[in-house]
Protein backbone atom coordinates (compact mmCIF):
# COMPACT_ATOMS: atom_id res chain seq x y z
CA UNK A 1 0.00 0.00 0.00
CA UNK A 2 2.69 2.46 1.03
CA UNK A 3 4.65 1.50 -2.08
CA UNK A 4 1.65 2.28 -4.27
CA UNK A 5 1.12 5.63 -2.59
CA UNK A 6 4.72 6.61 -3.09
CA UNK A 7 4.50 5.53 -6.68
CA UNK A 8 1.38 7.61 -7.14
CA UNK A 9 2.96 10.67 -5.58
CA UNK A 10 6.02 10.32 -7.78
CA UNK A 11 3.86 9.98 -10.88
CA UNK A 12 1.96 13.05 -9.83
CA UNK A 13 5.17 15.03 -9.38
CA UNK A 14 6.31 13.90 -12.77
CA UNK A 15 3.11 15.08 -14.45
CA UNK A 16 3.14 18.31 -12.49
CA UNK A 17 6.63 19.07 -13.70
CA UNK A 18 5.45 18.83 -17.27
CA UNK A 19 2.41 20.97 -16.63
CA UNK A 20 4.52 23.97 -15.59
CA UNK A 21 7.18 23.60 -18.29
CA UNK A 22 7.70 27.03 -19.91
CA UNK A 23 6.71 25.91 -23.41
CA UNK A 24 3.30 24.74 -22.18
CA UNK A 25 2.75 27.85 -20.10
CA UNK A 26 3.42 30.14 -23.07
CA UNK A 27 1.06 28.36 -25.40
CA UNK A 28 -1.76 27.21 -23.17
CA UNK A 29 -2.03 29.43 -20.11
CA UNK A 30 -2.95 33.04 -19.68
CA UNK A 31 -0.54 34.67 -17.25
CA UNK A 32 -1.64 36.19 -13.96
CA UNK A 33 -0.96 39.79 -15.00
CA UNK A 34 -2.59 39.34 -18.37
CA UNK A 35 -5.72 38.05 -16.65
CA UNK A 36 -5.67 40.94 -14.19
CA UNK A 37 -5.28 43.47 -17.03
CA UNK A 38 -8.16 41.93 -18.94
CA UNK A 39 -10.37 41.86 -15.84
CA UNK A 40 -9.65 45.53 -15.07
CA UNK A 41 -10.29 46.54 -18.69
CA UNK A 42 -13.62 44.71 -18.70
CA UNK A 43 -14.64 46.31 -15.41
CA UNK A 44 -13.73 49.80 -16.66
CA UNK A 45 -15.89 49.24 -19.73
CA UNK A 46 -18.72 47.71 -17.70
CA UNK A 47 -18.78 50.69 -15.32
CA UNK A 48 -18.69 53.18 -18.18
CA UNK A 49 -15.28 54.67 -17.28
CA UNK A 50 -13.92 54.05 -20.77
CA UNK A 51 -15.49 52.78 -23.96
CA UNK A 52 -14.08 50.01 -26.14
CA UNK A 53 -13.79 52.65 -28.86
CA UNK A 54 -11.51 54.78 -26.66
CA UNK A 55 -9.32 51.77 -25.92
CA UNK A 56 -9.07 50.96 -29.62
CA UNK A 57 -8.22 54.59 -30.45
CA UNK A 58 -5.48 54.60 -27.81
CA UNK A 59 -3.99 51.38 -29.23
CA UNK A 60 -4.09 52.92 -32.68
CA UNK A 61 -2.38 56.06 -31.36
CA UNK A 62 0.40 54.05 -29.70
CA UNK A 63 0.90 51.99 -32.85
CA UNK A 64 1.38 55.22 -34.79
CA UNK A 65 4.24 56.34 -32.49
CA UNK A 66 7.81 55.30 -33.23
CA UNK A 67 11.46 56.43 -33.37
CA UNK A 68 10.87 58.11 -36.76
CA UNK A 69 9.13 60.95 -34.89
CA UNK A 70 12.15 61.42 -32.63
CA UNK A 71 14.47 61.34 -35.63
CA UNK A 72 12.39 64.06 -37.29
CA UNK A 73 12.70 66.22 -34.15
CA UNK A 74 16.48 65.73 -33.96
CA UNK A 75 17.02 66.43 -37.68
CA UNK A 76 14.90 69.58 -37.40
CA UNK A 77 17.02 70.73 -34.43
CA UNK A 78 20.23 70.10 -36.41
CA UNK A 79 19.05 72.12 -39.40
CA UNK A 80 17.11 74.89 -37.64
CA UNK A 81 19.08 76.65 -34.84
CA UNK A 82 16.05 78.63 -33.64
CA UNK A 83 14.01 75.43 -33.28
CA UNK A 84 16.92 73.78 -31.47
CA UNK A 85 16.92 76.61 -28.94
CA UNK A 86 13.18 76.33 -28.39
CA UNK A 87 13.48 72.54 -28.08
CA UNK A 88 16.09 72.78 -25.33
CA UNK A 89 14.16 75.54 -23.59
CA UNK A 90 10.71 73.91 -23.61
CA UNK A 91 10.63 70.46 -25.21
CA UNK A 92 6.88 69.96 -24.83
CA UNK A 93 6.02 73.19 -26.66
CA UNK A 94 8.65 72.70 -29.37
CA UNK A 95 7.52 69.18 -30.36
CA UNK A 96 3.95 70.50 -30.24
CA UNK A 97 4.92 72.84 -33.09
CA UNK A 98 5.60 69.72 -35.17
CA UNK A 99 2.20 68.33 -34.24
CA UNK A 100 3.66 65.76 -31.83
CA UNK A 101 1.68 65.62 -28.56
CA UNK A 102 3.26 64.63 -25.21
CA UNK A 103 -0.14 63.45 -23.95
CA UNK A 104 0.07 64.56 -20.34
CA UNK A 105 3.79 64.33 -19.66
CA UNK A 106 6.47 67.01 -20.03
CA UNK A 107 9.43 66.63 -22.38
CA UNK A 108 12.95 67.61 -21.40
CA UNK A 109 15.51 67.48 -24.21
CA UNK A 110 19.11 67.07 -23.09
CA UNK A 111 21.90 67.95 -25.46
CA UNK A 112 25.10 66.01 -26.04
CA UNK A 113 28.13 68.30 -26.39
CA UNK A 114 31.88 67.71 -26.78
CA UNK A 115 31.99 67.87 -22.94
CA UNK A 116 28.86 65.94 -21.95
CA UNK A 117 27.22 62.66 -22.90
CA UNK A 118 23.64 62.07 -21.70
CA UNK A 119 21.84 58.78 -21.18
CA UNK A 120 18.31 58.01 -20.01
CA UNK A 121 16.99 55.34 -17.66
CA UNK A 122 13.96 54.88 -15.45
CA UNK A 123 15.05 52.99 -12.34
CA UNK A 124 11.56 52.80 -10.84
CA UNK A 125 9.71 51.31 -13.81
CA UNK A 126 10.06 52.05 -17.52
CA UNK A 127 9.12 55.70 -18.10
CA UNK A 128 10.03 56.50 -21.68
CA UNK A 129 8.99 59.20 -24.17
CA UNK A 130 6.44 56.85 -25.74
CA UNK A 131 4.63 59.52 -27.73
CA UNK A 132 7.94 60.24 -29.50
CA UNK A 133 9.76 56.91 -29.60
CA UNK A 134 6.91 54.40 -29.35
CA UNK A 135 7.13 51.45 -26.99
CA UNK A 136 10.45 50.97 -25.15
CA UNK A 137 12.70 48.05 -26.10
CA UNK A 138 12.84 45.09 -23.70
CA UNK A 139 16.36 45.93 -22.55
CA UNK A 140 15.21 49.37 -21.39
CA UNK A 141 12.67 47.69 -19.11
CA UNK A 142 15.08 45.02 -17.81
CA UNK A 143 16.17 45.13 -14.18
CA UNK A 144 19.73 44.81 -15.37
CA UNK A 145 19.68 48.02 -17.44
CA UNK A 146 17.63 49.88 -14.85
CA UNK A 147 20.09 49.19 -12.05
CA UNK A 148 23.39 49.21 -13.94
CA UNK A 149 22.73 52.40 -15.94
CA UNK A 150 22.91 54.42 -12.72
CA UNK A 151 25.66 52.44 -10.97
CA UNK A 152 28.07 51.78 -13.85
CA UNK A 153 26.87 53.80 -16.86
CA UNK A 154 30.21 53.68 -18.65
CA UNK A 155 30.33 49.89 -18.54
CA UNK A 156 26.77 49.74 -19.92
CA UNK A 157 27.68 52.20 -22.69
CA UNK A 158 30.68 50.03 -23.60
CA UNK A 159 28.35 47.05 -24.01
CA UNK A 160 26.35 49.11 -26.50
CA UNK A 161 29.61 49.82 -28.33
CA UNK A 162 29.76 53.40 -27.08
CA UNK A 163 33.02 54.57 -25.55
CA UNK A 164 32.94 57.90 -23.76
CA UNK A 165 36.36 59.51 -23.14
CA UNK A 166 37.42 60.09 -19.53
CA UNK A 167 37.45 63.88 -19.96
CA UNK A 168 33.79 63.84 -21.06
CA UNK A 169 31.09 63.94 -18.36
CA UNK A 170 28.61 61.08 -18.40
CA UNK A 171 25.30 62.48 -17.19
CA UNK A 172 22.66 59.89 -16.38
CA UNK A 173 19.04 61.01 -16.19
CA UNK A 174 16.78 58.92 -14.00
CA UNK A 175 13.30 59.49 -15.40
CA UNK A 176 11.64 58.85 -12.04
CA UNK A 177 8.66 61.25 -11.94
CA UNK A 178 6.71 63.51 -14.30
CA UNK A 179 9.29 64.43 -16.97
CA UNK A 180 10.21 62.41 -20.05
CA UNK A 181 13.65 62.73 -21.63
CA UNK A 182 15.06 62.74 -25.12
CA UNK A 183 18.78 62.97 -25.93
CA UNK A 184 19.72 65.40 -28.69
CA UNK A 185 22.85 63.76 -30.12
CA UNK A 186 25.69 65.73 -31.70
CA UNK A 187 25.45 65.99 -35.47
CA UNK A 188 28.26 63.87 -36.95
CA UNK A 189 31.03 65.64 -38.83
CA UNK A 190 30.71 65.52 -42.60
CA UNK A 191 26.89 65.75 -42.62
CA UNK A 192 26.71 69.56 -42.71
CA UNK A 193 25.36 69.58 -46.28
CA UNK A 194 22.70 66.90 -45.66
CA UNK A 195 19.03 67.84 -45.66
CA UNK A 196 16.74 67.06 -42.73
CA UNK A 197 15.30 63.91 -44.31
CA UNK A 198 18.72 62.36 -44.90
CA UNK A 199 19.86 63.36 -41.41
CA UNK A 200 16.80 61.74 -39.85
CA UNK A 201 17.92 58.48 -41.43
CA UNK A 202 20.96 58.21 -39.14
CA UNK A 203 19.14 59.09 -35.89
CA UNK A 204 18.27 55.78 -34.27
CA UNK A 205 16.20 55.04 -31.19
CA UNK A 206 19.33 54.12 -29.21
CA UNK A 207 20.94 57.49 -30.06
CA UNK A 208 17.94 59.26 -28.54
CA UNK A 209 18.08 57.14 -25.36
CA UNK A 210 21.78 57.99 -25.22
CA UNK A 211 23.31 54.52 -25.44
CA UNK A 212 24.60 54.98 -29.00
CA UNK A 213 25.90 57.71 -31.31
CA UNK A 214 24.68 58.52 -34.83
CA UNK A 215 26.81 56.90 -37.49
CA UNK A 216 27.15 58.78 -40.78
CA UNK A 217 29.61 56.33 -42.34
CA UNK A 218 26.97 53.93 -43.68
CA UNK B 1 -3.36 70.73 -13.80
CA UNK B 2 -5.92 72.13 -11.38
CA UNK B 3 -6.52 75.74 -10.44
CA UNK B 4 -5.78 75.17 -6.75
CA UNK B 5 -2.70 77.04 -5.50
CA UNK B 6 0.27 74.75 -5.03
CA UNK B 7 2.30 74.66 -1.82
CA UNK B 8 4.88 77.41 -1.29
CA UNK B 9 8.06 77.02 -3.31
CA UNK B 10 11.20 76.77 -1.17
CA UNK B 11 14.16 76.15 -3.52
CA UNK B 12 15.87 77.87 -6.44
CA UNK B 13 18.24 76.66 -9.13
CA UNK B 14 21.72 76.33 -7.64
CA UNK B 15 20.54 75.55 -4.09
CA UNK B 16 22.31 72.71 -2.33
CA UNK B 17 19.74 70.20 -1.08
CA UNK B 18 19.67 66.91 0.77
CA UNK B 19 17.14 64.18 0.07
CA UNK B 20 15.38 63.00 3.21
CA UNK B 21 16.74 59.74 4.61
CA UNK B 22 13.28 58.40 5.23
CA UNK B 23 11.59 55.10 4.48
CA UNK B 24 7.83 55.58 4.58
CA UNK B 25 5.75 52.68 3.30
CA UNK B 26 3.72 53.00 0.11
CA UNK B 27 4.15 54.18 -3.45
CA UNK B 28 7.11 56.64 -3.50
CA UNK B 29 8.83 58.37 -6.38
CA UNK B 30 12.15 58.87 -4.61
CA UNK B 31 14.39 55.88 -5.34
CA UNK B 32 16.05 54.31 -2.30
CA UNK B 33 19.55 54.84 -3.68
CA UNK B 34 19.26 58.63 -3.56
CA UNK B 35 17.78 58.99 -0.07
CA UNK B 36 20.13 60.86 2.28
CA UNK B 37 22.30 62.13 -0.60
CA UNK B 38 23.21 65.77 -1.29
CA UNK B 39 23.00 67.47 -4.68
CA UNK B 40 22.29 70.80 -6.39
CA UNK B 41 18.98 71.98 -7.89
CA UNK B 42 19.50 71.97 -11.66
CA UNK B 43 16.05 73.14 -12.76
CA UNK B 44 12.55 73.71 -11.53
CA UNK B 45 10.12 71.36 -13.31
CA UNK B 46 6.77 72.81 -12.20
CA UNK B 47 4.04 71.86 -9.74
CA UNK B 48 2.30 68.51 -10.11
CA UNK B 49 -0.39 66.65 -8.29
CA UNK B 50 1.35 64.48 -5.70
CA UNK B 51 1.77 61.02 -7.28
CA UNK B 52 2.24 59.47 -3.85
CA UNK B 53 -1.40 60.30 -3.11
CA UNK B 54 -2.78 59.88 -6.63
CA UNK B 55 -1.60 56.27 -6.38
CA UNK B 56 -4.21 55.68 -3.68
CA UNK B 57 -7.12 57.48 -5.32
CA UNK B 58 -6.71 60.87 -3.57
CA UNK B 59 -6.76 64.06 -5.65
CA UNK B 60 -3.04 64.81 -5.05
CA UNK B 61 -3.81 68.40 -3.99
CA UNK B 62 -2.19 70.73 -3.19
CA UNK B 63 0.22 70.35 -6.07
CA UNK B 64 3.84 69.70 -5.14
CA UNK B 65 6.90 71.46 -6.56
CA UNK B 66 9.18 69.18 -8.51
CA UNK B 67 12.89 69.84 -8.94
CA UNK B 68 15.57 68.31 -11.08
CA UNK B 69 18.50 67.67 -8.73
CA UNK B 70 22.03 66.89 -9.91
CA UNK B 71 24.26 64.59 -7.87
CA UNK B 72 27.92 63.65 -8.27
CA UNK B 73 28.16 59.92 -8.95
CA UNK B 74 31.01 59.70 -6.43
CA UNK B 75 28.66 61.15 -3.77
CA UNK B 76 26.08 58.45 -4.48
CA UNK B 77 28.12 55.28 -4.83
CA UNK B 78 31.11 54.15 -2.81
CA UNK B 79 33.75 53.12 -5.30
CA UNK B 80 32.05 54.57 -8.41
CA UNK B 81 34.25 53.41 -11.26
CA UNK B 82 34.38 56.55 -13.39
CA UNK B 83 35.83 60.06 -13.51
CA UNK B 84 35.13 62.68 -10.82
CA UNK B 85 32.87 64.81 -12.99
CA UNK B 86 30.21 62.19 -13.83
CA UNK B 87 26.74 63.08 -12.62
CA UNK B 88 23.24 61.74 -12.20
CA UNK B 89 20.08 63.86 -12.42
CA UNK B 90 16.71 62.93 -11.04
CA UNK B 91 13.38 64.47 -10.13
CA UNK B 92 12.64 65.01 -6.46
CA UNK B 93 9.45 66.45 -4.98
CA UNK B 94 9.92 69.35 -2.58
CA UNK B 95 8.57 67.46 0.44
CA UNK B 96 11.54 65.08 0.12
CA UNK B 97 14.10 67.90 0.14
CA UNK B 98 15.81 69.84 2.91
CA UNK B 99 18.43 72.58 2.68
CA UNK B 100 21.92 71.05 2.87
Amino acid sequence: MAEEERGHVEAHHHDHHHEVAPENRDVEETGHYELMATAIRELLVEKGVVTPEQIREQLEFMDSRGPALGAEIVAKAWTDPAFRERLLDDGTAAVGELGIPMAGTELVVVENTPDTHNMIVCTLCSCYPRTILGLPPDWYKSKSYRSRAVIEPRAVLEEFGTTVADDVTVRVHDSNADMRYLVLPMQPEGTESWDAERLAGIVTRDCMVGVALPDASG
Amino acid sequence: MSAETPEERRFEVGDEVRVALSHPPGHRRTPFYIRGKTGVVERYCGAFRNPEELAYGFDGEPRRHLYRVRFRQHDIWDGYDGPEQDTLDLEIYQHWLERA
